[in-house]
């Protein structure tokens, strides 16, 4: 099961990658050929390495549900990001910064929901996951309003959104 | 024609301001946490807007490796800097490297 989910995103990458090389849809016959042979390869090595992590596999992303909530977050978080950016940009010119490492508890129970939040945190400038402890994040901050802020105060709306894709 | 190639221009123009700024971060700011954010900015939406001005002259072309290629290579930059920017954080952090000006440091004293 692992193997053909690991040789299939792999041989989707590669015709992504390949695309406009023929006919045969968008890819000649010889590409299609040395894609299934390195997707089979991709799989097999990196089955490896992915037995040994503790990888649950779950049947809760076939939700579509899940898929719709998760690309109107995608379009949430681009606007979250831009205004952060913007802000970012203009404590760059001025200078005004009040930095500091705050413990949030986002109350997320799955671990790919955690790892979502940490990542979403991370890639938006101004704040910066520092260190995951249980299911807690130490975020620093560029710019804090007070030493004990609130949840909202540091990632807005993420850890609902997430709540709902994950949970 | 010619007036969408501009878009494609204006959008490799925004994403060079911002990648700018983003240096400029590097420059002014007091430690390796609050330069971290710089490049952040510089990865989100300076990168972001380069790759979609490229995407876009791509699509203008009917290029279609120079349509998917970078989009690809965005959907990969947006997975992999998260996970590179936290570990140099939490690196930092736990060789004791404090934060200068921080008014206030939960990760003091070490774990609770």
């Amino acid at each position: 099961m692992l193997f053909v989910l690991l040789a299939l995103f792999s041989f989707i990458v590669y015709l992504v990658l390949t695309a406009g090389s023929g006919s045969i849809g968008y890819w000649s016959a010889s590409e299609l050929l040395v894609g299934v042979f390195f997707a089979v390869v991709a799989g097999f090595v990196s089955r490896a390495f992915f037995s040994k992590q503790k990888i649950e596999l779950s049947t809760a992303f076939l939700n579509p549900v899940r898929w719709i909530y998760f690309f109107v977050y995608l379009v949430y978080f681009f606007f979250a990001m831009a205004k952060a950016n913007f802000d970012v940009a203009f404590r760059v010119i001025t200078g005004k910064i009040r930095p500091g490492i705050v413990r949030i508890k986002p109350g997320l129970k799955t671990t790919l929901g955690t790892v979502m939040l940490a990542n979403s945190i991370t890639l938006t400038p101004g704040t910066l996951s520092v260190e995951i402890e249980g299911k807690d994040l130490h975020v620093h901050c560029l710019n804090l309003k007070s030493k004990k802020p609130e949840l909202k105060e540091v990632c807005g709306n993420f850890s609902q959104w997430i709540r709902r894709i994950t949970e | 024609m010619i007036p969408l190639l501009y878009v494609s221009y204006a959008l490799i123009c925004f994403g060079l301001a911002f990648q700018f700024l983003g240096s400029i971060a590097l420059h002014r700011f007091p430690d390796v946490y609050t330069r971290m954010h710089g490049t952040t900015m510089c990865t989100t939406f300076g990168s972001i807007f380069i790759i979609l001005g490229i995407a876009f002259y791509g699509l203008l072309q009917s290029d279609t490796a120079l349509f998917l290629h970078p989009l690809v290579a965005l959907v990969f930059l947006l997975l992999t800097n998260p996970t590179g920017t936290h570990a140099i954080a939490r690196a930092a952090r736990f060789s004791g490297i404090k934060p200068k000006h921080a008014i206030t440091d939960s990760l003091a004293g070490g774990k609770k």
